[in-house]
């Protein structure tokens, strides 16, 4: 039914080019992963598997998916291409489409496990999506709570330009700027590799700078603060001094809470620069150099008008990236997500030709 | 600025400091008097603020008796009252007595810093009303203290650091409401915090200007927390000032909660309007630090945003330095009925003060 609803909408009209750039794929069966991992832990992941994430609370649905998502194969959301294809890369004529697959290899408990689950991902999903597909790209996904290793991945898929960035997830052990996750960046900068933060993760922390919140709704809200503390830090440690080739596009985070952000951090480093010498421009310059924001779950002003301020206030238009976060219950459709009176120039550029540019999509 | 003829001022967020804990032996019992001289215990630390940071004390704040910035009554009076010829301030005393694990500690130093600043402030200048300090970490002795003191005419407020060891929606804090709103006090969530939780959902930074530039994201966490636990619904009297936050975010916040209240509020059905309405019904925000855009009609569009003229409190933040020249604290372009509003009929309405 999606797909009629996505087709009678479109019918008519030339339809802009989309770029969704955060679709999630997931392993039909807990087994599906099993060719992919070498024998030594193959028995490790069926016995224990990645033990990391626990929600607390009940979720809005099953996997946090659209309840038409599931595939008529029986797997879970994500998991049959037919069906992807089906539902969304021709539903929605979908140009190119990047995977970020959330599989757990994140959480630091045990990175050489982590390390075989993410090398295992990685190519699980040349194998099942890449090879298949030629509209998908793919993200690396790495043990990024060990530096070195995350590293070794990225220079191991690094060549096959299939994969266009680095995963990781925004909620780490530590705040991302620090020292430990260098080498990461050192590996990514060299290959022209972004690193991606998506949404979600499991560093053990608390999910608020003030402990524990008790409803889903407040993680899935609150994780526009988590990207606010990571943005902070990345500007503080002096990470696009040390990496000035570094690009971090933001992943399901919003954008809206940017602008003041921004404010904030070059309020606060002219009074208090002394503490930070290493840092030779105000934040927000760095900021609006080193990063890229997808659009999804986009805020919705007031009034359009309102919007349009939100826009002038990031002044980021060439940095927005469409995307539908499928298929996950909060999807945001090409043709709804941005607000009608946004100009049709554009509306073009955030829903392709921004990404097109970013991840070098010929 | 020019005073004459200028408009009346209230100040929501002046700083007293608490010395040292010697300070504190007059109100202090002769057990803890002895325990704190027979261990040489320091007392609350003085947490959120490091000296020598320009954010913690502008350069001319020092008082001639050597004591910290904010300690000294003569020296807040002319630097912060008369200035601005403000016919009331609201001090709100830092003194992070959260930071102290052991309850009864905790408990004794609170009440002192109470007393002093009934003794040592309140009645020695009208135009100053004070903060509850209260051990906010043990929400049963919190309220006892505001059961304590919530009758004089000179507390307006009670006193809670942004970080906690709870988002302060979380049911643990419903005996401090429920003192609060009987003795019609004002609940003000302040900068800072000792809760010894990291201050970021991704642990802990490693330099203080990211602490202090990421606290504006725990104001975000805590109104998330207070409208989906309903305290709001709890306590439909209960009135929560965020002080020295920042508030350019807030119009991003409300178009997101917003948003997800309409995708989720099956799960939190005792919200029954959008969470934008509970705040902009219940909740107030100090005017510094101002966070501004660099293009002044960016902030108006922003004030625009808010959906009320009613939110905003003026706030110096004294001594804590965040503007060079007086006519910075405003945001400049002001239709004068807002101005007013900011400057003096917010707080008046809010706090309700004569």
């Amino acid at each position: 039914m999606a797909q009629a609803v996505a087709r009678e909408r479109t019918a008519g009209r030339t339809a802009p080019a989309v770029i969704d750039c955060d679709i999630h794929v997931a392993p039909a069966s807990a087994a599906a992963l099993r060719a992919f991992l070498p024998e030594r832990w193959r028995g490790y992941h069926e016995r224990f598997g990645a033990r990391g994430f626990t929600a607390g609370y009940p979720r809005v649905s099953p996997n946090a998916a659209r309840h038409d998502a599931w595939p008529p194969t029986g797997g879970p959301p994500g998991s049959d291409l037919p069906f992807l294809r089906e539902q969304l890369l021709d539903a929605w004529g979908i140009e190119y489409g990047i995977l970020t697959p959330l599989l757990g290899a994140t959480g630091g408990h045990l990175p050489e496990y982590e390390a075989a689950l993410a090398r295992a991902i990685n190519d699980w999903q040349i194998a099942e999506w890449l090879d298949p597909e030629p509209r998908l790209r793919a993200s690396i996904v790495v043990p990024f709570e060990a530096g070195d290793l995350a590293a070794a991945e990225i220079d191991r898929l690094a060549g096959d330009r299939r994969f266009v960035q680095v995963l990781l997830t925004v909620r780490t052990m530590e705040p991302l700027g620090r020292r430990k996750y260098w080498p990461l960046y050192e590996a990514a900068a060299r290959h022209g590799l972004p690193v991606g933060i998506h949404f979600g993760g499991d560093g053990g922390n608390p999910l608020t700078g003030s402990g524990w919140p008790s409803f889903y709704l407040e993680d899935h809200c609150g994780m526009a603060q988590t990207f606010q503390s990571q943005i902070i830090s990345f500007v503080y440690e002096g990470v696009f001094e040390r990496f000035p080739a570094l690009k971090i596009v933001l992943i399901e985070g919003g954008f809206a809470w940017l602008p003041p952000l921004l404010w904030r951090l070059d309020a606060a480093w002219r009074r208090q620069r002394d503490e930070t010498p290493h840092l030779r421009r105000p934040p927000s310059e760095y900021v609006r150099e080193h990063f890229w924001l997808t659009t999804q779950p986009m805020e919705e002003p007031s009034t359009p008008a309102q919007f349009q301020q939100l826009l002038d206030h990031l002044a980021m238009d060439d940095r927005l990236l469409f995307a539908t976060d499928y298929p996950h219950w909060d999807f945001d459709a090409p043709d709804q997500a941005l607000p009608a009176r946004v100009a049709p120039d554009l509306t073009r550029r955030i829903l392709a030709e921004n990404a097109r540019a970013f991840y070098g999509l010929e | 600025m020019e005073r004459r003829g200028a408009p009346a001022v209230i100040d929501c967020d002046l700083h007293n400091v608490v010395p040292s804990v010697q300070a504190l032996f007059p109100y202090l019992s002769d057990y803890w008097v002895d325990t704190i001289r027979e261990t040489a215990f320091k007392g609350a630390p003085a947490n959120f603020y490091p000296a020598n940071m320009p954010t913690s004390a502008r350069p001319d704040a020092a008082p001639p008796d050597g004591g910290p910035p904010g300690s000294d009554l003569a020296t807040l009076r002319a630097q912060a009252l008369d200035a601005w010829g403000a016919e009331c301030g609201i001090l709100n005393c830092a003194y992070a007595v959260e930071s102290i694990h052991n309850p009864h500690a905790a408990e004794a130093l609170a009440r002192a810093v109470n007393d002093w600043q009934i003794a040592e402030w309140l009645d020695r200048e009208p135009r100053l009303r004070a903060s509850i300090v209260v051990p906010s970490h043990h929400p049963d002795l919190a309220a006892r203290e505001i059961e304590r003191v919530g009758g004089h005419p000179g507390f307006v407020q009670v006193f809670l650091p942004v970080r906690a060891p709870a988002p302060y929606g979380n049911r643990r804090y419903y005996p401090i409401y429920e003192a609060a709103v009987r003795h019609g006090l004002v609940v003000g969530l302040h900068a800072g915090g000792a809760s010894k939780l990291p201050p970021t959902p991704a642990g802990w930074p490693s330099y203080y200007s990211e602490e202090w530039t990421g606290m504006a994201a725990i104001f975000q966490s805590q109104l998330l927390s207070l409208v989906s636990e309903g305290v709001f619904d709890q306590f439909p009297a209960l009135r929560v000032a965020l002080i020295e936050g920042g508030w350019t975010w807030l119009p991003a916040l409300l178009w997101r909660f917003d948003k997800e209240w309409k995708g989720l509020r099956r799960e939190i059905p005792w919200v029954r309007r959008p969470p934008s309405a509970y705040i902009r019904e219940h909740v107030r925000l100090t005017l510094q630090p101002l966070d501004a855009p660099p293009d002044p009609a960016h902030l108006l569009q922003i004030i625009d945003q808010l959906g009320s003229d009613e939110l905003l409190l003026f706030s110096t933040d004294y001594p804590h330095w965040h503007f060079d020249r007086p006519e910075e604290a405003l945001p400049a372009g002001l239709p004068d009925d807002l101005r007013r509003k900011i400057l003096h009929d917010n707080a008046r309405a809010f706090y309700n003060l004569a």
